[in-house]
């Protein structure tokens, strides 16, 4: 591999990790407020990739618009399903939240292939014009540079909402332990409900985002990605938000590197170096080592 | 201590209430005592003929499924307002098979075994037709694939049929196409190694091309950034990127292809037919050559019929999947019409001794009971597919 | 001990019974090969549920990636069957490569918690099929084809049953209840002796040798078989049933594989809706389970199989 090759393939990766890294922040930030893998997330964010269809094609709107009410859809949406789906089996084993939300990922995939049908479905070409920029003998696009950007944007944003905001304690008070929490004033309902539309909310403008650079969305867009920003927030310390976008991001190099190497491994390396990662340091990159109270 | 006794007795109601469930979805399953040899006469019977379709409706592969449905749904329609088969109705019984072979041979078995279909349509998936081939071999009820490309479906036993080309017939025509039209003196592949089809059509092209493969990549399904990939075939600059996916797969290897700096012409087969190339693949996807089985713009009463009737019916062009699902459903049809029953035998060789013209042009079955037609080479121009050549083996 | 030999004698007999009724029935046609083929899905599905049950509701591990060990099962059956082994002995090898696996597996990554061994074990599940589908040997993507229709429904019947009373006396065993121990308090566990890894190991590789017996018969019964069969939205269904199926208890977990098992097929009846309902009937029933049911109480029925749900967690 040539010094350019490495260099465009570096570029290569970390564009794909933005967009890991981009989905990983909305689990992660759920993760670590209540504890739940939710596997709705990444439907949550095919949801906001439909919204955001819908107001670029039927309303017309353009991109700023189209990504801010996808936005505000998702988070409805995803208040929604924790208030019918994840509330009433708050105090259950974590266990039985994850089967209801493996439960509501089926749900909204499956409606909306009812719904709408699985055709494939494209944005229109010009909502956001995609241009290529060249860096001397490398190249990259001017999404994949918005991708990243609102990646680090709103990486910086959580941590700021959640260690310099009233609502932020809040969240890690209802984080550390939900009854100390609740008895101390909190309303950790509503801490919850806020939790969950900020992730959705995340994930409405990644389905809107990536959605556009792919071009295509269909009800079942998410499974794929869904399972790798999982992986990358479990890479990098699933629960922590720098973990999530480092995560994102390493998972992407490496994947790229690996496929560049030898591509029929392309599907199982990430989870080769995830498992090689874990043994090594059990909880994630970016993880502390919790030792239990007895 | 567990109480097994217990356990016993809930196992024995867990089982019945299972049983009490499936009946539920039909309610002569229990009073039929009909062994399955007798399936075809009980179709007969009634005042229509069942004809099963296993296809995918949920799932990440169901858009080829809903396709399918709409273009058999289509034949239900037409047949019916003709005045049936003998003076008897059709009546089409889709299932769903999620895209998992597994699904497919249990919906498979309920078509044959509790609705007593005469004959299956599909499955469109190949894992899927591979999977239930033995089954509807087992009871003698003629199956018949218009999409299920897989080279070893048909080798399951004498009832299985099939419309279309197989991946080997696909692949090599390409490759032959590539040299001798396009004068390609390098290709390129990339395929996706989840999918039997992709890497079916792959191998054949690797094996069939004369020229040099500079280089093979691959992907795994589900992936929509082709970068890494491309960026390590772009140096080797290839005449053709021989491309063996679907339309939405193609399209955004197409696009991102021409932004890493390949300009090699882009080949593929049939996964590339549908209206939706074009919708996400926008400039990126013109002057791309792809076989196929028919021509939208071919000129034959066939066709010209069924775009008409298909644009009439669902308001857009028929993919690929539609146009072969039809077919194959015309076909099974016409010759249940000239054996004059819903025996399995008889329509099985009826479908042997077929010959007739569908959409996909004429068609004829060799002693494997595949389809032998011509293919039909489309390129790409403003947004549209143009008939380019025909080509035979 | 005498008292329980009984039982086990009084299970057996009722399971024989249990047979002869279902074989006449298939051999009335009363049953037809339909719900044949349902009941042996039930009974294999039932085989992993237990095997899966083991782990994460004796052990307290939750496992994403079962049907791997299913898959290495399946695959390594049919493939000695080819080279000209008998079904029998196809089957065993196929449990034991599955079991050696799940060992090799279960060594390093157990010492891993919640939720982070759930990623990795669903990431062992995907390495497998990419593996799966990269040996043109076994067919690759392709699939594996060709194999005879050896599975019967006598053959996954007491392949259920021999696993029901096998697990049943493993969970009851002193190595059982080290597990249970595991679970229920794992520094309290290792501080009172017990080596918590080589107990999460051994139940890992136990459980894998039955999800592997399983995969044999499947794909015995499948007679074509490809990777994605096994990925690991196969091991999600399992731990669906499993935590659908109570605490532990192995008449729950029997019961709720058999209804889901069979949902699917019965809602055929509702074509579009058929996969929206189901994820909804999914939702409505666990919150109603975690309520704990009023509902319950209505129907004798569902007391006993509360109560034999509670005397098993408790054994």
């Amino acid at each position: 591999m040539s010094f350019v090759e490495f260099l465009q393939q570096l570029i290569n990766g970390l564009s794909l990790g933005s967009v890991y890294a981009l989905i990983a922040l909305g689990y992660t930030m759920v993760y670590g407020i209540i504890g739940l893998i939710n596997f709705a997330h990444c439907d949550i964010y095919m949801v906001g990739a439909y919204i955001g269809f819908f107001a670029a094609t039927s309303l017309g709107l353009p991109f700023v618009p189209t990504l801010i009410l996808a936005m505000v859809g998702s988070a409805v949406v995803g208040v929604l399903v924790e208030r019918v789906a994840y509330r009433p089996l708050r105090k259950a084993s974590s266990i039985s939240l994850l089967i209801t939300a493996m439960g509501v990922s089926l749900l909204l995939e499956n409606g909306f292939n009812a719904v709408f049908s699985s055709t494939p479905r494209s944005y229109p070409h010009n909502i956001l014009q995609q241009k290529n920029i060249t860096l001397g003998p490398v190249h990259t696009d001017s999404l994949h540079l918005i991708i990243l950007g609102v990646s680090v944007l709103l990486m910086i944003l959580l941590q700021f909402i959640i260690y310099r905001t009233r609502i932020g304690k809040a969240m890690r008070a209802t984080s550390a332990d939900k009854d100390a929490a609740a008895l101390m004033g909190i309303n950790v309902d509503w801490v919850i409900s806020v939790t969950f539309a900020i992730g959705s909310a995340l994930a409405g403008a990644a389905g809107v985002l990536v959605g556009i650079l792919y071009s295509s969305i269909d009800p079942y867009m998410g499974i794929q990605p869904g399972i790798k920003a999982f992986t990358a927030a479990v890479f990098g310390g699933i629960g922590l938000i720098p973990g999530a976008f480092l995560g994102g991001l390493m998972l992407g190099v490496i994947e790229t590197f690996v496929t560049a190497w030898y591509s029929p491994l392309a599907g199982a390396i990430g989870f080769i170096v995830l498992i090689a990662i874990l043994i090594v340091k059990p909880s994630g990159l970016l993880g502390k080592k919790a030792s239990e109270k007895v | 201590m567990a109480n097994q006794r217990i356990m016993a007795c809930v196992l024995s109601l867990a089982l019945t209430a299972s049983f009490a469930g499936c009946q539920q979805t039909n309610g002569s399953a229990s009073s039929s005592a009909a062994a399955a040899g007798n399936a075809a006469n009980t179709a007969a019977s009634g005042d229509t003929i069942k004809i099963g379709f296993v296809t995918p409706l949920t799932g990440s592969t169901s858009s080829y499924g809903q396709s399918s449905q709409k273009g058999l749904q289509l034949l239900e329609e037409q047949v019916n307002k003709e005045g049936g088969i003998n003076g008897k109705k059709i009546q089409i019984i889709s299932v769903d098979s999620e895209g998992k072979a597994a699904t497919a041979v249990t919906a498979g078995q309920k078509l044959i075994n509790d609705d007593k279909v005469c004959a299956i349509v599909g499955p469109v998936l190949s894992g899927s037709s591979n999977a239930l081939a033995p089954i509807c071999q087992q009871y003698n009820i003629p199956m018949i694939t218009g999409t299920g490309t897989n080279e070893n479906i048909t080798t399951a036993g004498d009832c299985i049929f099939r419309t279309c080309f197989t991946d080997p017939f696909q692949g090599k025509i390409m490759a032959k196409f590539a040299t001798e039209k396009l004068k390609a003196k390098t290709a390129a592949i990339l395929y996706d190694n989840g999918s039997d089809y992709s890497k079916g059509l792959a191998e054949a092209f690797k094996s069939a091309f004369t020229g040099k493969i500079v280089d093979t990549e691959s992907y795994n399904s589900g992936d929509k950034d082709f970068n890494a990939q491309l960026t390590k075939i772009a140096p080797y600059n290839p005449d053709v990127l021989f491309l063996p996916e679907y339309y939405e797969d193609v399209a955004v290897i197409a696009k991102t292809a021409r932004s890493v700096g390949i300009k090699a012409t882009f080949i593929g087969g049939d996964g590339f037919d549908s209206p939706k190339l074009f919708s996400i693949g926008g400039d990126a996807v013109e002057g791309v050559y792809f076989s196929t089985h028919y021509s939208a713009d071919d000129t034959s009463a066939e066709v010209s019929q069924f775009v008409k009737d298909y644009k009439a019916k669902y308001g857009g062009d028929p993919d690929a999947f539609a146009a072969l699902t039809y077919d194959a459903g015309k076909v099974l049809v016409d010759s249940i019409k000239k054996a004059g029953s819903t025996d399995g035998t008889a329509i099985k060789t009826a479908l042997k001794n077929y010959s007739g013209t569908v959409v996909c042009g004429k068609i004829t079955f060799d002693k494997n009971r595949n389809a032998v037609k011509a293919a039909v080479i489309i390129k790409t121009e403003n947004g549209k597919g143009k008939f380019f050549t025909k080509i035979t083996v | 001990m005498k008292k329980h030999l009984t039982k086990l004698l009084i299970f057996l007999a009722a399971s024989a019974v249990l047979f002869i009724v279902l074989q006449m029935l298939i051999s009335a046609n009363i049953i037809n090969a339909y719900y044949k083929r349902i009941l042996m899905t039930i009974c294999i599905n039932v085989i992993l549920a237990l095997s899966a049950n083991l782990v994460i509701n004796y052990t307290g591990q939750l496992t994403l990636g079962h049907s791997a060990f299913m898959a290495i099962g399946a695959y390594g059956a049919a493939a000695i069957y080819k080279a000209g082994v008998p079904f029998v002995v196809s089957l065993l090898f196929g449990s034991l490569i599955a079991a050696v696996s799940g060992f090799l597996i279960g060594l390093p990554t157990l010492r891993l918690k919640g939720d982070y061994l759930a990623i990795t074990t669903l990431g062992f599940c995907q390495i497998i099929v990419v593996l799966l589908q990269n040996i043109p040997q076994l067919g690759g993507a392709q699939g594996f084809a060709g194999i005879p229709g050896k599975t019967t429904f006598a053959w996954v019947f007491f392949s259920m049953i021999l696993t029901i009373v096998v697990l049943h006396n493993v969970v009851g065993s002193r190595q059982g209840r080290a597990m249970v121990s595991v679970r229920e308090d794992e520094i309290a566990a290792g501080a009172m002796g017990i080596n918590t890894t080589r107990y999460k190991v051994m139940a890992f590789t136990v459980s894998a040798f039955f999800a592997g017996l399983a995969g044999g018969l499947y794909a015995f019964l499948m007679m074509f078989i490809n990777p994605t069969m096994f990925d690991y939205f196969k091991s999600m269904d399992l731990v669906i049933y499993v935590v659908l199926g109570g605490n532990g208890a192995f008449a729950g977990c029997i019961a709720s594989t058999a209804i889901l098992t069979v949902l699917p097929e019965a809602l055929r009846f509702l074509n579009n809706y058929r996969m929206v309902i189901y994820p909804l009937l999914l939702i409505v029933i666990m919150i109603l389970r975690v309520k704990n049911i009023r509902l319950a109480r209505l129907k004798g029925f569902f007391r006993k199989f509360r109560k034999g749900g509670e005397n098993d967690a408790a054994a």
